[in-house]
């Protein structure tokens, strides 16, 4: 089952953050992520630019209208995820808890929707 | 024909729960497909065993026409979460089924259960829903009776425990008891889950038995099976410790004609020394352990009135202190109404009348009757029996057992007769 892990952080915190302890936390998602590549779990993973990049496009009515900035705004901001392979959701929850962002911010858990049984 | 009905209706009650469980099992933790495969079982036995009569081992016939009807359902490609196939399904039933018919070898078959226990209360559910589902699979309470328990209308219920077995089919909570380091995130959940099971058969909501003594005990062998999987945990033990110390009460809390005796007026003879010595050691365990959570207060408070020998040597002091405690714990109307009679035990009716004003003029609890009942209590012993009578009439408007309710009616008939004529 592919369990999607979305990693949720305060991007201002993380701008705070002295440059020493930015790169030990760097070090530790490299670990991480070298590590669910050995262990086989791992599918995708991508960091994402900070939300001040982000755009956000609706099309209502057959228009487009594109705005600036993330979908919502809230406190912490989707920074990254990773798409990763688990039995189950508790294998997901084990993997999620080992990523860095759980400590700092919230990593949200959602299972890839799996069309294999309708599309035959 | 209504004989028939019936043994199904005990056999549901006492064997649901353990047969969704080796279901649930077999069929690779498709929670909902096993719920509706052992629902169809029940069905069946209905329709079939008042034409073909009841057969000598029910639930092993309830098990072989859930396994026909789950292989069924695999066999004709029914999505099953974890894609088990029907062999599978065949041997892990088979298995069980090997194990059953003698009976007693049911018991042994803890293990089940108490993985139901766990996948129900998983931290990726909500801790009411996770209580819900428990109750419902587990322990074979209707969806209404869940419903009540939650104060919501059964169609939210049916809702929130649908949308909770789909959760668990779509992202594939699994189906075993959690490893040690992920027990305690779950244990809240299954400890008020055990607790309301036993709520529902120590008082239940409605009908005419006030006492299910088979949701009680299910309730027990449950705790008993926690506190094995979580040995020195304070809470666990403090559980199975009150529970046990109520139990001891169940021969005398109900007279011959199926009415509630009160605490002061059993027979203390006839409490079962057993289950409060053993209560009372659980406790002394907890206790040891230098915890003081809501669990811990309740059994202490269940200990001190199995301790006095007469009514009159209750220490009301301590439970009231003890209630307070617990209503900063757990702060509820119910813990306040409690917290009250104590009071009113100890200091004297009009302090507790006090707070039981307080807690209406709160606006809680005003649709149970257990308000009105303790305020009439109350009014009566202060001899305002205008208003006594009253509050009386407004309990009895709300009481849905019926034991509660002659219960209610004779202390309105008592009351009436002190009444001065005018």
């Amino acid at each position: 089952m592919k369990y999607l892990l979305m990693l949720f952080e305060n991007e201002k915190a993380w701008d705070a953050l002295p440059q020493e302890e930015a790169q030990k936390v760097l070090e530790e998602y490299m670990a991480f992520s070298e590590s669910i590549e050995k262990s086989g779990n791992n599918i995708a993973g991508e960091a994402l630019q900070p939300t001040s990049t982000a755009t956000t496009v609706r099309v209502r009515d057959g228009k487009r209208l594109t705005t600036d900035g993330p979908f919502a705004e809230t406190r912490e901001q989707m920074g990254g995820f990773f798409l990763v392979e688990a039995k189950d959701l508790d294998e997901a929850i084990a993997l999620a808890s080992r990523i860095p962002a759980a400590k700092s911010g919230c990593v949200e858990i959602r299972p890839v929707m799996d069309y294999s049984d309708v599309m035959g | 024909m209504e004989d028939v009905r019936s043994i199904v209706e005990h056999t549901y009650r006492a064997e649901h729960g353990r047969i969704v469980a080796m279901v649930i099992g077999a069929m690779g933790g498709d929670f909902a497909s096993a719920e509706e495969v052992v629902q169809e079982s029940f069905e069946a036995a209905l329709q079939q065993w008042p034409r073909e009569g009841v057969p000598r081992e029910p639930r092993a016939w309830l098990l072989r026409a859930a396994r026909n009807k789950a292989v069924d359902r695999v066999r004709r490609g029914v999505r099953l979460g974890a894609r088990v196939d029907a062999l599978e399904v065949v041997a892990r039933l088979e298995q069980e089924l090997a194990a059953t018919p003698g009976g007693e070898d049911w018991q042994a078959h803890p293990d089940d259960s108490l993985r139901l226990l766990f996948t129900c209360c998983h931290p990726s559910l909500a801790v009411d829903v996770q209580v819900a589902l428990a109750l419902r699979t587990l322990c074979g309470l209707t969806t209404e009776e869940v419903a009540r328990a939650f104060l919501v209308p059964p169609a939210t219920m049916a809702q929130r425990l649908v949308r909770a077995q789909r959760k668990i089919r779509d992202a594939r909570i699994p189906y075993v008891i959690p490893e040690p380091d992920a027990l305690g995130e779950r244990t809240r959940g299954v400890l008020h889950a055990i607790y309301l099971l036993f709520s529902e058969g120590h008082s239940a909501t409605q009908g005419a038995e006030l006492v299910r003594v088979d949701l009680c005990e299910e309730a027990l062998r449950l705790a008993r099976l926690t506190c094995h999987l979580l040995p020195r945990h304070p809470e666990t033990t403090s559980l199975l410790a009150m529970m046990l110390l109520h139990h001891s009460r169940r021969h005398v809390r109900v007279a011959e004609d199926g009415g509630l005796v009160l605490l002061d007026r059993q027979d203390r003879g006839r409490w079962d020394a057993a289950n409060i010595a053993e209560g009372l050691a659980l406790l002394d365990g907890a206790l040891a352990l230098g915890a003081f959570g809501p669990y811990t207060v309740q059994a202490a408070i269940a200990a001190l009135h199995a301790q006095a020998k007469r009514p009159e040597e209750t220490d009301w002091e301590q439970i009231a202190a003890l209630y307070e405690r617990l209503a900063k714990l757990t702060p509820g109307p119910v813990v306040e109404l409690n917290r009250a009679a104590a009071v009113a035990m100890a200091k004297g009716p009009a302090q507790g009348l006090v707070l039981v004003d307080d807690l209406e003029s709160s606006g809680r609890l005003t649709e149970h009757h257990l308000l009105p009942a303790a305020r009439a209590e109350l009014l009566r012993r202060l001899g305002r029996t205008d208003e006594a009578v009253a509050a009386y009439r407004r309990a009895l408007a709300l009481v849905r057992t019926e034991p509660e309710r002659r219960f209610l009616e004779e202390r309105l008939k008592e009351v009436l007769a002190d009444v001065p004529p005018t």
